[in-house]
């Protein structure tokens, strides 16, 4: 790792995982490390390090380098540290005479093929070259060579043959040839690390070098994610950020958290002044170790790109522009316009929607806006449309709407079984660290529509894929539970002791019955019976069984069905309590976890305790001074149904764009347009925002002090690494509106408001930010029993006493598909772009991915006369977008698929309002639809796009 | 002569299938492609990748480890000289000077009339009897001018 400004030592080799312990002696120290452990790591536990090149500690030794030779009392010759294991009573000399020729003799090879530029050289003060010739006391280099890399041409200007030409063609780090001394480091990191294997070394001998991919590739054009495991491998300016290349190295480093997606990364931000030079993935980061992925670790720019707005405005009606005023106007705007519609429309005709974006203190102020300042408990957040699902499945079967793991559980796991999600672009660091446990020999069940990256690809493939028409989750999974009941698999020991055995009685005569057969279901499901039989065999049987499952889950009309029945095979299979066990969802958003847990929805105040709990609304109420509304309040697609209506007129709503992200994008616009005061509070003038009467500038996560809650219930702390460039955090920008309505809150700091949630919610109870400076991390709950957090859930009992067995009964969607609409459609993401977009298609991320497309089946294109990339109509009941095809086997014929990145497609004009039965989750995943040839966009698309523009009218500020 | 791509297609398909089960099968199907097609087509890795399950980079860097799997279709000939240092130090490098001149070519390449591929080796083990060459896989070992001229007459033919 370069790490030299702001070291994070780097032991050479991983970490041994033996228990048994071996005692050496390292230059005259007795160090005692597990078995295993290198002789190279054995000395730096020991305090002494000794020169490397070609190690690292988060990949295995590899011993090319031949700098990090030692003398071994005993044993003949030089051996290389890295590769050499300890033994007991090992006498180690890392430091004689004849090691310092070696070492002094290899250097000056290296250096012989290296240029002298150092003082120009984007890796100055930033080189393990530099570094190593420093510690070998390399003084004079013997060699001239005859051929070598880096000069262009030579004295006589012919050119040279060996000299290779800059890659630059990734967006955010080049590749120079020059500079490259083939440790190899990128490559294997590319393998070990990130699990691609986009990189090699082609040739051999002095013809050597780094290539990404094949011999007509560039970076841009291989396999390479960009995830940054091999910049951060290499020891010399060879793989280099850009942004290092154009500010310099950094001078200090602040560790916080990624505000991208629910595995919750670590990062070390590297800072010069108060600009941003590049974010590194942080090695002691408990949910990341070390690793990233393209978003995290290069895609910051929206913070500081030009549309970003960071002045509040306001204006009387949509139709208007906007107009640039202080702060003090538009709060008092604001309060004046949220107070007179509750005089006149009453208390419940206002609310507010939290961000699963924003921090947990952030969205506990927002809650605590509409609960303790409105008095209603109108409060909803973006997990309504993605997770609420796993709240209410896991709730009634576990007792907590949590995962049950952390994501190092992954590293125990026999069989896992990934279920509606795409790791490799949702999730993609959970998802190279579940795929080097694959390489280790774990086996993989993908239930999925589509052949996502995890079912093949390089060293991985999926022992099963049952490839299930979409929405049919429920059928599946209660199949795998009948092979499993029918089949004698059942853990039986653990379901008496764990569970509640009437309801396992019942839960098994309900999967038993015939019409649950894999045989039954197969016409209904596409899955073939045999396929499904061998997969529940081998969950079943074959091991430590984890469960990961994403939206493909929830976002269905039986979602909290098939979140309930996932659980039941859990329980049935005794996969509960241990490491490498256990449900996880994998969730979307940075802290889509937090905010649920921060009392987001209508019905829970804080802590998952529902608001008519008379003794938890007694808490806050004491704390408050206020009396809480006992009645739970609107749900999002309430809160839009009643503004059609003309009985909801005013929302404040943090850090979410409804307009682009919620189903039904027409219904959402006209309960938009139908409200008196929208404030929207974020980064850019967002969709949402068209429909606004208030904007409110928000402030990114480098701006602000906070925690973000992972999907492992992870809380990780945010910390400002700059002032905020629109002034104020986003919590300081609540706390004043709720001020301007005459709240009085006086929070100076947000660790006073985790002090609040402390003291309030009994699983956050031991959370502070002093533990969490200590600690790093804590996994709620965190309270007096567990005073440094629960890795683990349910580990001796269920959180609700017994687990509880639900019977799953199938019920189709009403959504089907018809002569008119014969396709189905399901939607999801890509690597490169997040969610709705709004901070991706506003960094260079736009290379891998400028534009929503539509994949459809070549089967299925040809008989509409469809041609890759065309442009087609893709119309729903619901309406109809256009964007461009591309023919792929992926999705199996009568499928279709696409992303919802972009605005100007607008994928959810198509979806439907169809949700789930338990929780009002959209629908998102199941939509029929036809597919046609078109000619460019539709007049939809025209239209708003129009209304987009208008509404974006900026008034220059009165002077 | 070199192959279209959808008969490169065809006829890898066989040769996977040929060496279905094997353990480390990608040396011998480079091998078995290159005797089949006289080269290795660049077409050929991404689809011997597939099937392997590796990488389209671990392939290419397998076979560029190599010298010996051509990304070229080689002449009906193929002349390699040693150009390691026993043969240098009898004259190995007047010889092959004398090679590129006699055939117009440079290492690695082929005469524009297709008949002949020159090539370098580094040691065939035939120190003994130095300057060493290789045609088309038949070792000829003492290479004065007289052995030379045959040699090429026997490659431009």
């Amino acid at each position: 790792m370069k790490d030299f400004i702001i070291p994070d030592r780097d032991f050479g080799t991983p970490e041994s995982k033996s228990k048994v312990m071996v005692t050496l002696n390292v230059d005259g120290f007795d160090v005692t490390v597990p078995e295993g452990t290198s002789v190279m790591r054995a000395a730096a536990e020991a305090g002494i390090t000794v020169p490397k090149l070609c190690a690292s500690d988060n990949m295995a030794a590899f011993g090319s380098c031949r700098l990090c030779l030692v003398e071994i009392e005993g044993r003949n010759g030089t051996p290389a540290s890295c590769t050499t294991p300890v033994a007991p009573g090992m006498k180690v000399h890392t430091q004689t005479g004849q090691l310092k020729q070696l070492r002094r003799g290899v250097m000056e090879l290296y250096i012989s093929d290296h240029p002298l530029d150092c003082l120009t050289c984007s890796a100055n003060g930033d080189c393990e070259l530099q570094d190593m010739a420093g510690a070998v006391g390399l003084r004079d280099v013997r060699y001239e060579a005859v051929e070598n890399h880096f000069t262009p041409k030579n004295t006589a200007g012919e050119l040279n043959r060996q000299w290779m030409p800059k890659d630059d063609s990734n967006p955010y780090f080049t590749y120079d040839p020059a500079k490259c001394i083939v440790c190899s480091r990128c490559v294997r990191a590319c393998e070990e690390v990130q699990g691609t294997f986009a990189l090699t070394i082609e040739g051999r001998g002095f013809d050597s070098r780094v290539s990404a991919g094949a011999a007509s590739d560039s970076f841009l054009t291989s396999d390479c994610v960009s995830c940054g495991a091999c910049v951060q491998a290499c020891p010399t300016a060879t793989l280099q950020e850009k942004s290092v290349i154009d500010i310099g190295t950094p001078e200090r480093s602040v560790i916080t958290t990624c505000a991208y997606c629910g595995v919750g990364c670590s990062f070390k931000a590297e800072m010069r002044g108060d600009e941003l030079v590049r974010m590194v993935p942080y090695k002691h980061g408990k949910a990341n170790r070390g690793h990233s992925c393209v978003k995290g670790r290069f895609a910051y720019g929206y913070a500081s790109h030009k549309d970003r707005i960071l002045n509040p405005m306001i204006r009387e009606t949509i139709n208007d522009p906007w107009q640039e005023v202080t702060w003090e106007e538009a709060l008092g705007f604001a309060a004046r316009r949220m107070k007179d519609i509750q005089a006149k429309h009453g208390r419940q005709s206002v609310g507010v929607i939290t961000s699963s974006r924003c921090t947990n203190e952030e969205t506990y102020l927002v809650q605590k806006l509409t609960r303790a300042v409105f008095m209603n408990n109108n409060t909803d957040t973006c997990a309504r449309v993605c997770h609420s699902p796993t709240g209410y499945g896991l709730g009634q079967t576990f007792g907590t709407s949590a995962g049950t793991q952390d994501f190092d559980s992954v590293e125990q796991t026999d069989v896992v079984v990934v279920i509606g999600a795409n790791p490799t672009d949702g999730h993609p660091v959970f998802a190279s660290r579940l795929k080097k446990r694959l390489r280790q020999g774990a086996k993989l069940i993908v239930i999925d529509p589509r052949r996502i990256d995890l079912v093949k690809s390089p060293h991985i493939e999926a022992a099963h894929h049952l490839a299930l028409k979409p929405g049919t989750n429920v059928a599946v999974v209660t199949s795998i539970a009948h092979v499993i009941v029918t089949e004698g698999l059942a853990d039986e020991s653990f379901i008496r002791e764990r569970c509640d055995w009437d309801e396992f009685q019942d839960y098994a005569e309900f999967v038993a019955d015939p019409r649950h057969a894999p045989e039954a279901t197969e016409l209904l499901t596409g899955v073939p019976a045999a396929e499904l039989r061998a997969a529940a065999r081998l969950f079943a049987k074959g091991g430590n069984g984890a469960i990961y499952y994403g939206l493909g889950v929830t976002e269905h009309s039986q979602g909290s069905t098939t979140v309930i029945g996932i659980a039941n095979l859990a329980m049935l299979t005794g996969n509960i309590g241990r490491p490498g066990v256990g449900v996880n969802p994998l969730r979307g958003q940075n802290n889509v976890q937090g905010s649920c847990d921060m009392g987001s929805f209508p019905h829970e105040l804080p802590g998952y305790r529902h608001v008519k709990n008379d003794s938890a609304r007694e808490v806050f109420e004491k704390l408050w001074g206020v009396t809480l509304d006992h009645e739970p309040g609107l749900r999002i697609p309430n809160m839009l149904d009643a503004a059609v209506e003309g009985t909801f007129k005013g929302l404040y709503c943090q850090g979410e764009d409804i307009l682009q992200s919620d189903p039904d994008t027409k219904h959402v616009a006209a309960g938009l347009a139908a409200m008196d005061c929208v404030i929207v509070h974020d980064l850019f003038l967002n969709e949402t925002a068209n429909y606004a009467h208030v904007f409110l500038p928000g402030s990114s996560f480098l701006e602000k002090d906070g925690t973000f809650t992972n999907a492992e219930r992870r809380i990780n702390r945010v910390r400002k690494v700059m002032a905020p460039k629109n002034g104020f955090g986003d919590w300081e920008v609540t706390q004043m509106l709720a001020n301007a309505m005459g709240a009085g809150w006086t929070y100076t700091h947000p660790s006073q408001i985790m002090d609040e949630i402390a003291a309030t919610t009994p699983s956050f109870a031991g959370v502070s930010y002093e533990k969490l400076e200590t600690e790093g991390s804590v996994q709620w709950p965190c309270n007096e029993a567990h005073p440094l957090g629960t890795p683990l859930m349910h580990v001796d009992g269920f959180m609700r006493g017994k687990g509880k067995f639900i019977r799953t009964e199938y019920v189709a969607t009403d959504e089907k598909t018809g002569p008119r609409f014969p396709l189905l459609l399901t939607t999801g993401r890509i690597l490169s772009q997040y969610n709705v977009g709004a901070q991706t298609r506003r960094t260079a991320n736009t290379v891998w991915h400028e534009e929503d497309v539509l994949e459809i089946h070549p089967h299925d294109a040809e008989v509409r006369g469809v041609k890759d990339r065309d442009w087609v109509r893709l119309a729903s009941r619901s309406g109809d977008t256009s964007l461009r095809a591309k023919l792929t086997d992926r999705v199996s014929p009568g499928v279709v698929y696409t992303t919802f990145h972009h605005p100007s497609t607008q994928a959810n004009v198509i979806t439907t309002d169809f949700s789930d039965w338990a929780t009002n989750c959209p629908e998102y995943k199941v939509t029929a639809v036809q597919v046609s040839p078109s000619n460019g966009p539709s007049d939809w698309q025209e239209d708003y796009a129009s209304q987009a523009t208008l509404a974006r009218r900026i008034l220059p500020a009165a002077e | 002569m070199r192959v279209e791509t959808g008969e490169v297609t065809a006829r890898l398909q066989d040769i996977l299938a040929a060496h279905e089960g094997l353990e480390g099968p990608l040396l011998p199907i480079l091998h078995a492609v290159q005797e089949s097609f006289g080269y290795v087509p660049q077409d050929a890795l991404p689809l011997i990748a597939a099937n392997l399950n590796l990488s389209r980079a671990e392939v290419h860097g397998v076979m560029s480890f190599y010298h010996d799997f051509r990304e070229q279709p080689q002449g009906r000939h193929v002349l390699k000289l040693c150009r390691a240092e026993a043969c240098q130090s009898m004259g190995g490098d007047a010889l092959a000077e004398r090679v590129k001149h006699r055939l117009g070519i440079d290492w690695h390449q082929t005469t524009p009339d297709g008949a002949v591929t020159l090539e370098p080796v580094f040691c065939l083990g035939l120190c003994a009897c130095a300057p060493a060459a290789l045609v088309d896989g038949r070792v000829v070992g003492r290479v004065d001018e007289t052995r030379l001229e045959a040699l090429l007459t026997e490659v431009r033919a």
